[in-house]
């Protein structure tokens, strides 16, 4: 599988912007078959997450960004507007990067890990849909790796983030209501059955691996 | 909500002078000015949430207050006259992500009528 990255429609942004927009990993029709359609992934990428883009850039502009800070640590360290807009250009960047065309279907390291934490692959996806489904309001779910090097499903409100709890998150879904209006008006289940069949195994088995990893060479 | 709308045809978007217009008045300086207030708190809502005009018992005055997901103002111990919701659902189908343009919107519709009556009861 070849990914090809493709520019984005959205007016290139000038070279002081410290903040930039990642390019999606697929063509914007890449995921029509699995239920996300371009529309979908045209307001979203470029309304929303080039919008957070925009608006952090025009915050530091303003002076209120703390100079030197990666997005990473804005989400660890900064509050109110800053951390919102930092984590939501995070955030959104990360569910491109959890979604493919195609992938092999989840196996190897990642595949075991599943098992050990939640007894079985199916058990998994029911806790995923479950948390997803019923969490109110905006938010995400996020799949993430603790110090202790243990799988952990949680859910949050608006631009929340694992990151904030010294997790590495390995997966997401956005479930504020744009992520799944077009496509499926108030449904969010249908949304998030489909999301699932769409999830990008093989790049969350290589951020659970680079995860053991990087908490082993910190103890 | 519903309550709080009505069509043009049925006086939406029309406040009469009376009691609360003076309120609005005396609070905001004006309907215009009150309605820019308004908007800009309710945009600035993160996520999920409402914008609320409620009457405060305690100050015996209006006030302008924003709430997260459904959490209701009246728990707050203050009564409810409009609410606008800013729930992505309420918007997205006309507006996308253009909220301030829903906002600017949506005052065409306003049942000033439904909120004069609420003002009145919570006020006797």
């Amino acid at each position: 599988r070849n990914p090809k990255i493709v520019q984005s429609s959205v007016k290139p942004m000038s070279a002081k912007n410290r903040f930039t927009l990642q390019p999606l990993p697929y063509p914007k029709d890449a995921l029509e078959q699995g239920g996300i359609s371009r529309e979908t992934v045209s307001y979203h990428y470029d309304k929303h997450h080039a919008g957070y883009v925009r608006k952090l850039n025009a915050a530091d502009e303003a002076g209120k960004v703390p100079k030197n800070a990666s997005l990473e640590q804005l989400i660890i360290n900064a509050d109110g507007a800053v951390f919102n807009l930092a984590a939501q250009i995070y955030n959104h960047t990360f569910y491109w990067e959890s979604m493919a065309a195609s992938s092999k279907g989840c196996q190897g390291s990642i595949a075991k890990a599943i098992q050990l934490q939640f007894s079985t692959y199916s058990d998994f996806i029911a806790a995923f849909k479950q948390k997803a489904t019923t969490h109110f309001g905006s938010g995400w779910v996020w799949l993430s790796l603790n110090k202790q090097l243990q799988l952990v499903l949680s859910d949050g409100h608006d631009a929340c983030n694992p990151l904030r709890d010294r997790m590495i998150p390995l997966l997401c879904i956005d479930v504020w209501e744009h992520a799944y209006y077009v496509d499926y008006r108030n449904d969010r289940a249908a949304y998030i059955d489909n999301f699932v069949l769409l999830i990008n195994w093989e790049r969350v088995q290589q951020r659970y691996e680079n995860a053991i990893k990087s908490f082993k060479s910190n103890l | 909500f519903w309550t709080n709308l009505a069509p043009i045809t049925c006086g939406g978007g029309e406040l009469q002078s009376g009691a609360l217009s003076k309120a609005i008045d005396n609070k905001f300086g004006s309907l215009a000015k009150f309605q820019e207030i308004f908007n800009a708190k309710t945009a600035a809502v993160q996520g999920s949430g409402w914008g609320w005009l409620v009457y405060c018992p305690q100050d015996k005055g209006i006030k302008i207050m924003t709430m997260p997901n459904q959490d209701p103002v009246g728990s707050l111990g203050v009564v409810p006259l409009l609410g606008i919701d800013v729930w992505e659902h309420a918007y997205y189908l006309k507006y996308e992500n253009r909220r301030p343009e829903y906002l600017q919107e949506i005052w065409k519709v306003v049942n000033w009528k439904n909120v004069e009556q609420r003002y009145a009861e919570a006020t006797k």
